[in-house]
């Protein structure tokens, strides 16, 4: 590992001052993920700012009904939040899906955001890839990218996003808010994570040095009826081929409103935002979800190694929106 | 870099000066001398490396040393007290739950985490569910009953054994967690 120099503020401004003078500088959270960079040399930086006990670490109850998540609040205790398995099921089912007990303990709820593509290639530094050095060719277009991307890739970059948590916050319109050197913003988890085209070594519209402080979820009474499911080769502790996250509303056999969003098909969380308008104010069934999915996915420009994704992705949004109908026994 | 750290390991305070790329894991076993927890792939894949940080299972691998100061660490060497083994040390020998042995004191580190985990009631994949099941929606108390095996093969997925002393671990914890 390079060194570095380690340094803690003990203000929330004090920390985005601190990176605003070093371009090569990060912020350090949990560090499950850029400590592992740091120690495969695909992370250099130059300074960390070690932003984990300085952002709030509660789940708060919000005025209008929604809920604020401290950007530091632990994965573990995020998915054990009384509130949030009440109000949002999806979401703590996203983050119980990810990683293990003992990296859910130490992962931070803005550090799952901005975990980095496990892309083989990406976490290899002896190979081309876009993402980790810009202008030095994809490794995975030709290679081995089963796992990867099959929606809004571009000739520079296939990867997907990891995050599972970032899915759920995407079907939900969560925000998050961010103090940076030019003040303070919200931004919607929509937008957060951007598709790569030309430029994919940005994973979010963040600017250098902003800190993701909170994450808002809205107050949306039939989140309550939602589900994540992750499909993937193991049981347990594998990182996804394809998720759905999904929050549906049925009222007399009519769909009233309804959410998805897929995970592990693109470089962000993608939001079914085709398959929700043709789904909405008409009849609920399997012909009319599967219709809907197709709809979506019509889009798809799998690669040799990964065309099963599509289906795949068809069939667990079918599925788990006919699961949500039948809904708690 | 260096800093200097504070951190109390199986009951006693130590006081050092590292290089802040230090990992807890290396400050352990290179500086302290403690080789309770093992380095198995050092990346936060294996769960060898696991450790109790402040009462919760860490991979001592990806935590840095310097971000830690202050803090109380329980290695499986710190877990038995007055010369009596830990309930799930003796579980883990009459099962016979392991073979070569390596991987074992992050497996019972991370079972004492994972039992306090349950008993606080926090879910997991398996406790969550299938929707049909009820999901993890609609309740806010503790949903956590009895484990039953998938219960403990799912909260436990973050210990890999090479040898594969699955079939007496799962045993070995159920005696523990089910008294």
């Amino acid at each position: 590992m390079r060194t570095f120099r380690y340094e803690r503020a003990s203000t929330t401004s004090g920390a985005v001052a601190l990176l605003a003078e070093a371009p090569h500088g990060a912020f350090l959270g949990g560090g499950t993920n850029l400590v592992d960079l740091m120690k495969l040399d695909v992370a250099r930086p130059d300074l960390l700012v070690d932003v984990r006990r300085l952002t709030s670490d509660r789940v708060e109850e919000l005025s209008n009904g929604g809920v604020r998540i401290g950007a530091g609040v632990s994965n573990s205790q995020l998915a054990a939040d009384p509130l949030i398995r009440r109000r949002y099921p999806m979401l703590s089912q996203a983050l119980l899906s990810g990683a293990s007990g003992q990296l859910r303990n130490l992962a931070t709820a803005a550090g799952n955001l901005l975990q980095r593509t496990r892309c083989p290639y990406f976490q290899d530094v002896t190979t081309p890839c876009n993402k980790r050095e810009p202008g030095t060719g994809c490794s995975a277009i030709e290679g081995h990218h089963r796992d990867l991307a099959i929606l809004g890739t571009s000739p520079e970059c296939v990867a997907t996003h990891p995050s599972d948590l970032a899915v759920a916050l995407v079907a939900l319109d969560a925000v998050v808010r961010t103090e940076g050197p030019d003040g303070e913003r919200v931004i919607p988890m929509t937008e957060l994570h951007r598709l790569p085209g030309a430029e994919p070594q940005r994973d979010t519209v963040l600017r250098h040095g902003e800190l993701i402080t909170a994450i808002d979820l809205p107050p949306l009474a039939f989140a309550a009826c939602s589900y994540f499911r992750k499909i993937r080769d193991r049981a347990s502790y594998a990182f996804a081929l394809v998720t759905v996250a999904a929050a549906i509303d049925v009222v007399d056999g009519v769909v009233r409103d309804v959410r998805i969003a897929f995970g592990g098909v693109a470089h962000k969380p993608w939001r079914a935002i085709k398959a929700e308008e043709l789904l909405r104010g008409g009849p609920a069934g399997e012909d009319q979800f599967r219709r809907a999915a197709e709809a979506e996915l019509a889009d798809a420009r799998p690669l040799a190694g990964n065309a099963f994704k599509v289906p795949l992705a068809r069939n667990t949004m079918v599925r788990t929106l006919l699961d949500l109908l039948e809904g708690p026994r | 870099m260096e800093a200097e750290v504070t951190f109390r390991v199986d009951g006693t305070s130590h006081r050092l000066t590292v290089d802040v790329r230090t990992t807890l894991l290396d400050a352990l076993r290179e500086r302290l001398g403690n080789t309770s927890a093992k380095k198995g792939c050092d990346h936060g894949q294996c769960g060898a490396c696991t450790v109790l940080l402040d009462g919760q299972r860490v991979n001592s691998c990806l935590a840095l040393a310097v971000a830690h100061d202050g803090a109380e660490i329980v290695t499986a060497a710190g877990l038995a007290s007055d010369g009596e083994l830990h309930p799930l040390q003796s579980a883990f020998i009459r099962h016979d739950a392991f073979q070569c042995g390596y991987c074992t004191p992050g497996q019972i580190v991370s079972a004492v985490g994972m039992l306090r985990e349950a008993e606080a009631g926090w879910p997991s994949a398996v406790t969550a569910g299938q929707p049909a099941d009820g999901g993890s929606g609609g309740s806010d108390g503790p949903t956590v009953g009895i484990l039953t095996d998938d219960e403990v093969r799912e909260r436990m997925s973050g210990n890999l054994c090479r040898c594969a002393a699955y079939a007496n671990i799962v045993p070995a914890i159920q005696e523990v967690a089910r008294g």
